[in-house]
């Protein structure tokens, strides 16, 4: 017998009715109850997190570290995030007021969101995205609009496209690249462009950068570096992907001492401060780890290669991605909605991957592959990938390895 | 350190990285790994082999799980170094003896350090006394016998941990 009596209770709010189930947990449920899935499916690292930052955090517990910290998060690790961002992006925000320390970037977009949206405000969501990002505008108030992205700009967001969806109400800007789930990254330029439509209109920008360390091709960039870009942007980041530390639960949020006030009060009163081991341990992360994070993008970035040398030729076109660790190849070839590939895949292949509706508009049609996992698995489930494709579209692959050899031929002209 | 450049780490140094953690990775999947033609690694491979940059493939094996039974020992060498050639002669008439599967020169209280492999305590200690201490130069030895491999050539012997993901997660 259930004890939900649900009809008994008084009824829920309506924006707890209204918000929709992540598109994610049907999936979760069918591959959950199956053995010898291969999951492509999944959205962090492989990577356990690096001993010594581990050890820090194990350490902290022996010392009996076992108490609240600062709203703000420990000084010495805002220090060190400061110091961080100004080395690698030559960025300067002010440890004391400009910094809070967050319990991952899903609570700093929360803050964000309602420390800037009031009820009606809209809010432009660059799309596909992170599943996040539109329910966190709603929970606050706000309006999300969605910014199709298309796989012939490989994913990126223009001030054209971005324009087409502006209005009186428009309050601000979602940006989160390297992007979950397409992997795609911005160039320095159409940023700043993106800036610039943004000061002009008085709006705020919110960066989710949690995969800039995962940058494969050319350098992040920090968008708050960009001209007129800091008085308006929200950084958000954290230690869960670089660092391979996603079950610490600890990102931060970087903003003008205003808005970062008003994040932190909201902070203070609905999780008080992030807990105290793990800030340990992300400190030791900033000052120790960088090799780690070398060995770990060095592996991830000879992953993607192979994962999009493996999806081309097996018919499902794949643009390289250029961030992240996801490859977001397309099936229309196959004649399938991203939805049924990805649940027959399940079915038949044992292979878990998301299809691309689950990231909002512009991602029907395609699916995210994780490359968070070993060369060996992510081999196994291409094998199996392959058997199925030939299975639904049986003459997608000889198709595929026609344009194989003429890959071939271009690489050795490079 | 702290200017950290993506992928600084560009073939053919990846190469290598790549074979020392799996010798048997094929040409063309480490192309596809690195978005080189086969040719260009088979080439690659070629070249650091006859340069001597690539000095052997090895398979690291577990023998214990074979029912073999083997001792490894290290031994640390304490040297009286000889005019002119200093450590080199001494090491060269350690080395040559086929029992002796590593040979380093260390720093510290003793000078080298040899890694010997036996069938059993007795053949090991029976090299030690009547083939090592009496070379001539050797002062001092100190035998340390292996008694348990938790990790080799970053390969971990005891049982690893599983993934505990979440099947599918955002």
């Amino acid at each position: 017998m259930s004890n939900d009596q649900s009809d008994k209770a008084p009824p829920l709010s309506k924006i707890a009715r209204d918000l929709a189930p992540s598109g994610i947990r049907k999936f979760f449920d069918i591959a959950a109850k199956m053995t010898d899935v291969i999951s492509l499916g999944v959205g962090e690292p492989d990577f356990i997190t690096p001993w010594g930052i581990r050890e820090a955090g194990i350490y902290s517990i022996e010392k009996g570290q076992t108490t609240y910290t600062s709203n703000y998060g420990l000084i010495e690790l805002r220090q060190e995030i400061s110091k961080h961002l100004d080395r690698k992006y030559g960025v300067k925000y002010s440890p004391e007021s400009e910094i809070l320390v967050t319990v991952g970037v899903s609570e700093g977009m929360d803050l964000a969101m309602r420390s800037i949206i009031d009820p009606g405000d809209q809010v432009l969501v660059p799309e596909p995205c992170y599943v996040s990002y539109r329910p966190c505008v709603s929970l606050a108030g706000g309006e999300p609009v969605g910014v199709a992205t298309t796989s012939q700009d490989n994913f990126r967001v223009s001030v054209a496209q971005l324009e087409k969806k502006l209005t009186q109400k428009t309050k601000a800007v979602i940006l989160g690249f390297p992007s979950n789930p397409t992997g795609a990254t911005m160039p320095r330029q159409a940023l700043q462009e993106i800036v610039n439509f943004a000061d002009k209109h008085n709006l705020f920008i919110i960066s989710d950068e949690i995969y800039d360390r995962l940058t494969y091709e050319g350098e992040h960039t920090c968008i708050a570096s960009l001209n007129n870009a800091m008085q308006r942007t929200i950084t958000l980041n954290g230690f869960s992907k670089s660092y391979a530390m996603t079950g610490w639960r600890i990102g931060y949020a970087c903003a003008p001492p205003t808005v970062l006030t008003a994040m932190m009060k909201i902070h203070s009163y609905t999780a008080l401060c992030a807990p105290i081991n793990a800030q340990k341990a992300a400190l030791e992360a900033l000052k120790q780890a960088e090799s780690a994070v070398e060995e770990m993008v060095m592996q991830y970035n000879q992953r993607r290669r192979l994962i999009v040398d493996g999806l081309n030729a097996i018919g499902l076109k794949c643009h390289l991605p250029s961030g992240a660790f996801y490859a977001f190849p397309s099936v229309e070839a196959t004649g399938l909605s991203s939805e049924e590939f990805a649940e027959r895949l399940l079915y038949e292949e044992h292979v878990a991957v998301v299809p691309g509706t689950a990231f909002g508009e512009g991602g029907d049609g395609h699916i995210r592959c994780s490359y968070a996992t070993s060369i060996e698995k992510i081999e196994i489930a291409l094998e199996r990938m392959g058997r199925f494709v030939e299975k639904v579209a049986p003459n997608l692959i000889s198709k595929a390895k026609a344009n194989e050899s003429v890959v071939q031929t271009q690489r050795a002209a490079k | 350190m702290l200017n950290y450049q993506p992928m600084q780490l560009e073939a053919p140094d990846e190469i290598l990285t790549i074979l020392s953690r799996d010798a048997r990775t094929s040409p063309e999947k480490i192309a596809k790994m690195l978005g080189r033609t086969v040719e260009q690694v088979t080439a690659a491979i070629a070249e650091f082999e006859r340069l001597g940059v690539i000095k052997h493939y090895k398979t690291i094996i577990d023998w214990e799980k074979t029912g073999v039974e083997k001792v490894i020992a290290f031994i640390d060498v304490k040297v009286h170094p000889a005019r002119e050639v200093g450590f080199d002669k001494v090491a060269e008439r350690i080395y040559r003896f086929p029992e002796v599967q590593s040979l380093w020169l260390v720093s510290g209280g003793y000078d080298l350090r040899v890694a010997v492999e036996g069938a059993n305590i007795r053949e090991v200690g029976r090299f030690v006394a009547e083939k090592l201490a009496p070379i001539e130069g050797v002062m001092a030895t100190e035998t340390h016998f292996l008694l348990r491999k938790y990790k080799e050539d970053q390969v971990v012997f005891v049982d690893n941990e599983e993934d505990t993901r979440l099947v599918v997660t955002p």
